[in-house]
């Protein structure tokens, strides 16, 4: 399609993982536009960075940048959802008690737009939408993109024993969110 | 293997990150333990739910092509073009009339035409590609024409009819002022499945009657309508066939609204 070779390796290497791309930053910043922009953001320094680039693990790559991209914007614009804390040396939480405290932290979505959703994958994909977003990235990066542990930990930057506590605590959170939301739906 | 112990490897377990002789010793004990064997199942249901049933999304094909115009920002055929308008070739004007022909079956093709439009073709190709590089694409984005239709007013000479072809799989995606042959335009932005369709147009300055051409340049489709006043371009990475349908779809729906007030 194009005559610089340059343009043509990136064609080859990098698009196509613009649908994980994508994903990540779509689940990340929760909304098409924005995703859009942070993909295309991305894909821009990616290009400018590609001559360092040696062509091994194109996705992992590519979303490191996506990765990053997305968190510099959720600093400049949802500085209050960037920051929620997360303390991964903490060993024991009560699971329950965070999820809640996630579902009342009022993400957009109040409780009784919750028990409205009925339809399980709904509920699911709130579930997700509300777990805090480096937990929710490294859920992404591990059931969507079926990415190991070292390649999760090379993509957000953290230890690979990081990796696995947020791992635990994302599964965790989202049992327990399901759980509340169908015992929820049930008593209304 | 103790419960404690499994408990803190569950999840290594279920991304299989241990090495055989551990799962080995985890098949053993999952055997023989329920609670275990109950949470680990938990967790694989969950990881299944999450894998087969959660959302998945998918990248826009207007992000492709807005991704690709920004890598790729100034196709060279440009310059192909120019030499070959000025240094009249002769067979690379055969080999493209040929090209135009073979493409064009059904448009009346008004082929000396092509060298003295050449400056408008580099314009309206200039322009598609503009329009996919970022933000450029629409001022206004909307698919009804309601909205994108009054957006015009007082902005431009003429009322561009912003008409919705989503039934027949053309959906308006907006609209923009641009700028082509040295005036002012309107553009609306249609989108057929992976691809942008571009519709520039300007108030017609001579003639009446419909005469219609089409071009074959760099990858792009063109064509080039005068009627009913107005002249459009439509251009498209779109193969001729479509570009077709669409342009007589346009043209049909122009006129029924023009019609209908």
């Amino acid at each position: 399609m194009t005559a610089d070779p340059r343009a043509r390796r990136f064609e080859q290497l990098v698009m196509p993982h613009l649908d994980s791309a994508y994903n990540l930053a779509r689940w990340l910043t929760r909304n098409d536009a924005d995703a859009q922009d942070v993909v295309q953001e991305a894909c821009m320094r990616a290009f400018k960075y590609f001559d360092g680039f040696d062509g091994q693990y194109a996705t992992a790559w590519l979303l490191k940048i996506v990765r990053n991209t997305c968190y510099s914007w959720l600093k400049e614009n949802r500085p209050a959802e960037e920051m929620l804390a997360l303390d991964d040396d903490l060993n024991e939480i009560d699971r329950d008690q965070a999820a809640m405290a996630i579902n009342a932290s009022g993400l957009g979505r109040s409780p009784e737009e919750l028990v409205g959703i009925r339809r399980d994958t709904e509920r699911l994909n709130r579930a997700i939408e509300m777990l805090p977003p480096p937990y929710r990235e490294i859920l992404i990066l591990r059931e969507m993109d079926d990415l190991s542990y070292r390649e999760i930990a090379e993509i957000v930057g953290v230890p690979i024993g990081t990796v696995m506590s947020r791992l635990a605590r994302a599964r965790g959170q989202l049992q327990a969110a399901l759980r509340n939301s169908a015992v929820g739906s049930v008593a209304s | 293997m103790r419960c404690e112990d499994f408990e803190t490897i569950r999840d290594l377990y279920l991304d299989c990150e241990l090495d055989h002789t551990t799962v080995a010793q985890i098949d053993a004990h999952l055997l023989l333990c329920a609670t275990c064997r109950i949470a680990h199942e938990q967790a694989r249901a969950l990881q299944n739910e999450l894998r087969s049933d959660a959302r998945r999304y998918r990248a826009p094909p207007l992000l492709h092509e807005r991704i690709r115009g920004a890598i790729a920002p100034r196709p060279r055929a440009f310059a192909n073009l120019r030499h070959l308008a000025s240094g009249w070739n002769p067979i690379a004007i055969a080999a493209s009339l040929m090209l135009t022909i073979t493409l064009s079956s059904g448009i009346t093709a008004d082929y000396l035409a092509v060298a003295k439009d050449n400056r408008v073709v580099d314009d309206v190709i200039a322009s598609h590609i503009r329009s996919l590089m970022a933000d450029h694409l629409i001022d206004v984005a909307s698919s009804d024409r309601h909205t994108v239709k009054p957006w015009f007013s007082g902005k431009i000479d003429m009322s561009p009819p912003a008409v919705d072809l989503a039934a027949s799989g053309f959906a308006l995606v907006g609209g923009r002022l641009d700028y082509v042959d040295e005036r002012p335009c309107a553009a609306l932005v249609y989108r057929h499945d992976k691809h942008v369709i571009n519709v520039l147009m300007w108030a017609h300055d001579a003639g009446n009657g419909t005469t219609t051409e089409s071009y074959s340049r760099q990858g792009y489709n063109l064509i080039h309508v005068a009627a009913d006043a107005l002249d459009y371009w439509i251009v498209s990475d779109l193969h001729q066939g479509e570009l077709n349908e669409f342009v007589s779809r346009l043209l049909m729906a122009a006129r029924d609204s023009d019609g209908a007030g």
